[in-house]
C-alpha cells in the first residue's frame, strides 16, 4: 500500500497533516485494515484540549473497542460529523473523507515525534 | 507461548485471507474480509465455517445413554435415536460447566459436542462424574473435523455434492459420503439460519471443504470467521459459554429452562436447579438494544438509567447487529429491582457514562423462511 507522503504518522496507526495552525488526523490504512469494519468513533468535544500521546477517543469495530490517540498538541477545531451516520467512511476512505478531527495546533505543539511516509513505513515493515 | 494447534483446514484458510486470532488453544480465522460482509454472506446466501476446533467426546457402551443422562440437563429419553438435542452439563451446584450438543446414535453410543475452551474442565469433570456403569468415555477431538455450511442456500449447495441430505429434518442426523468423505451430517448450527454441521475425519477435511467452497461458488458461499460467527449467534439469542454461561450461572438463569428436564429421574445438579426454581430467580438473561448511540460489550454494567451506583446487572455479550441495523446486547438483571419486561428501560455504562437502552423481546432475529426438506 501507498502511504500518503504529505503526512506524519504516529507509533499507533493516526495520521496527521498539519497546514499552518491546523492539523487534521485520522487512522491509517494499517489500523483500518487491523480493526476491520469500523462501526462506531468517539471523539473529544469542539474546544477540548488534547496532548500528544493522550487518548482522546474510541474507535469501534464489530468486535473490538480500541483507544484513539492525539498526535499532537492543540485543543479540537472540529469533528467529522459525519462518521456518526456513516463511520464506515473510516474503512472506505481513511486519509479521505473519513478524517477525524480537527486540531488547533498548542503554542508548545511539535512534530517532532512524528513519523514521515518513509519512517512509517519501515516502523510498519518492523511489526511483521 | 504455547505452539497453538492447527485445524486441517488452516493451510485453506489462510490461503483465502484470513485473518487469525488464538481461541482455546488453536489458531482461527476471526475473518476473512469484513465481519459484516460475511454475517451478511449467511444471512442472505451462504457461509462456510471451519469449527474443527470444537469437542467431539464418544460414550460407548451397553450404559452410553444411561451415563449420559445424569451428566446433562435435558432429557434423553425424549427423543429417539438419530436425534440431536441441546442440554447443560451442571455442576452438583446446578451451574454450567459447559453446553453443549447431544447426538443419540444409540443406547450404546452417544456423541457429545462441546467448546473447545472448555475442554480441559469437561473431561475432568466427566472423568469425576461418570457414573460407575459399563460406559467408555473417549475423547476423538483432536482427529475428527467440523466445518458449519450455514444459510438459506445450504441446502442447495450440499445438493449439488449430494442429494442425500436434504431430507434430513431440524435436529437430526445421519452419515454418508460427501465427494467421496465418509461423514456424519446433522441439520443444525449456531446461527439461526438452515444449514448443516459436518464432522469428517481430518484425512477428509480439505476435500470436503474444497468440495463445498466449489459448489458454493454460484450461490454466494462465503468463508466465515469466528467473529461473524459470533454476531450471528447473538442475533438468534444462542448462548456463548464464557458469556451467558459459566460456572457461576445456571441453565435456568440464563433462561434455558426448556433445555432442563426437571422431571427425568435423576441428573447432576438437578436438586440444585429444583431448589433454584423453587426460591426463585434473582437473576436472569434478559436482551436489550441500545436507544442511544453506544455499542455494549461483555463486561459492561447495567445501571439505573439515571444512576450509575444503582448497579442493575451485568452485559454478557453485545454487538452492532448487521442485521437490526441496532446495537444488541445480552445481559443479567437483577428480577427484583428489574423485572424482565420488554420496554423496560436501562442504563449501560460505558466509559464512564451512562447510555440509555431498553430490554426487548429475544431473539433479535428470526429465520424468515422454512426449512426445505424435499
Amino acid at each position: 500500500m501507498k502511504l500518503p507522503d504529505n503526512l506524519k504518522y504516529t507509533k499507533s496507526h493516526e495520521w496527521v497533516l498539519i497546514e499552518g495552525e491546523t492539523a487534521t488526523m485520522g487512522i491509517t490504512q494499517f489500523a483500518v485494515e487491523q480493526l476491520g469494519d469500523i462501526t462506531l468513533v468517539e471523539c473529544p468535544q469542539v474546544g477540548d484540549s488534547v496532548k500528544a500521546n493522550d487518548t482522546m477517543g474510541t474507535i469501534e469495530s464489530v468486535k473490538a473497542v480500541s483507544d484513539l490517540y492525539c498526535p499532537i498538541d492543540g485543543t479540537v477545531l472540529s469533528v467529522n460529523e459525519a462518521l456518526e451516520d456513516e463511520p464506515e467512511k473510516v474503512n472506505d476512505d481513511c486519509y479521505g473523507d473519513g478524517w477525524i478531527a480537527k486540531i488547533t495546533l498548542g503554542d508548545d505543539a511539535t512534530d517532532e515525534d512524528l513519523m514521515d511516509a518513509t519512517a512509517y513505513e519501515e516502523y510498519l515493515d518492523s511489526l511483521d | 507461548m504455547e505452539e497453538l494447534l492447527k485445524t486441517p483446514l488452516n493451510d485453506a484458510i489462510k490461503r483465502r485471507g484470513a485473518k487469525m486470532v488464538a481461541y482455546a488453544g488453536y489458531e482461527m480465522p476471526v475473518r476473512f474480509g469484513s465481519i459484516v460482509e460475511e454475517h451478511q454472506a449467511v444471512r442472505l446466501a451462504a457461509g462456510l465455517f471451519d469449527v474443527s476446533h470444537m469437542t467431539e467426546f464418544w460414550l460407548e457402551g451397553p450404559d452410553a445413554l444411561k451415563a449420559a443422562n445424569y451428566l446433562v440437563s435435558n432429557d434423553l429419553n425424549a427423543v429417539v435415536d438419530g436425534d440431536m438435542q441441546y442440554s447443560v452439563m451442571c455442576t452438583a451446584e446446578g451451574t454450567a460447566v459447559d453446553d453443549l450438543m447431544v447426538y443419540r446414535y444409540g443406547a450404546d453410543k452417544i456423541l457429545l459436542v462441546m467448546n473447545a475452551a472448555c475442554k480441559a474442565q469437561d473431561i475432568a469433570h466427566i472423568q469425576a462424574n461418570l457414573p460407575k456403569l459399563d460406559v467408555r468415555f473417549t475423547d476423538r477431538s483432536l482427529e475428527t473435523a467440523q466445518l458449519a455450511l450455514q444459510g438459506p442456500k445450504a441446502v442447495s449447495i450440499l445438493e449439488k455434492l449430494t442429494g442425500a441430505f436434504v431430507s434430513l429434518p431440524t435436529m437430526k442426523f445421519t452419515e454418508g459420503d460427501i465427494a467421496g468423505v465418509p461423514s456424519l451430517v446433522s441439520r443444525s448450527g449456531y446461527t439461526g439460519e438452515d444449514g448443516y454441521e459436518i464432522y469428517c475425519d481430518n484425512a477428509g477435511a480439505l476435500a470436503l471443504f474444497e468440495a463445498l467452497m466449489s459448489a458454493g461458488k454460484a450461490e454466494g458461499l462465503s468463508p466465515v470467521g469466528l467473529g461473524a460467527r459470533d454476531t450471528l449467534r447473538l442475533e438468534s439469542k444462542m448462548p456463548l459459554y464464557g458469556n451467558e454461561l459459566s460456572m457461576s450461572i445456571t441453565p435456568l438463569e440464563a433462561r434455558l429452562g426448556w433445555a432442563v428436564a426437571l422431571d427425568k429421574p435423576d441428573f447432576l445438579g438437578k436438586a440444585a436447579l429444583l431448589a433454584q426454581k423453587e426460591a426463585g430467580l434473582t437473576r436472569r438473561l434478559v436482551g436489550f438494544e441500545m436507544t442511544e448511540k453506544a455499542i455494549p460489550r461483555h463486561g459492561y454494567p447495567v445501571v439505573a438509567p439515571d444512576d450509575a451506583s444503582v448497579v442493575w446487572g451485568e452485559v454478557t455479550s453485545g454487538c452492532p447487529s448487521p442485521t437490526t441495523g441496532k446495537n444488541i446486547g445480552l445481559a443479567y438483571i437483577d428480577v427484583a429491582k428489574v423485572g424482565t419486561k420488554p420496554g423496560t428501560q436501562i442504563g449501560i455504562e460505558i466509559r464512564g457514562k451512562i447510555k440509555s437502552a431498553k430490554i426487548v423481546k429475544t431473539p433479535f432475529y428470526k429465520r424468515p423462511y422454512p426449512v426445505r426438506t424435499k
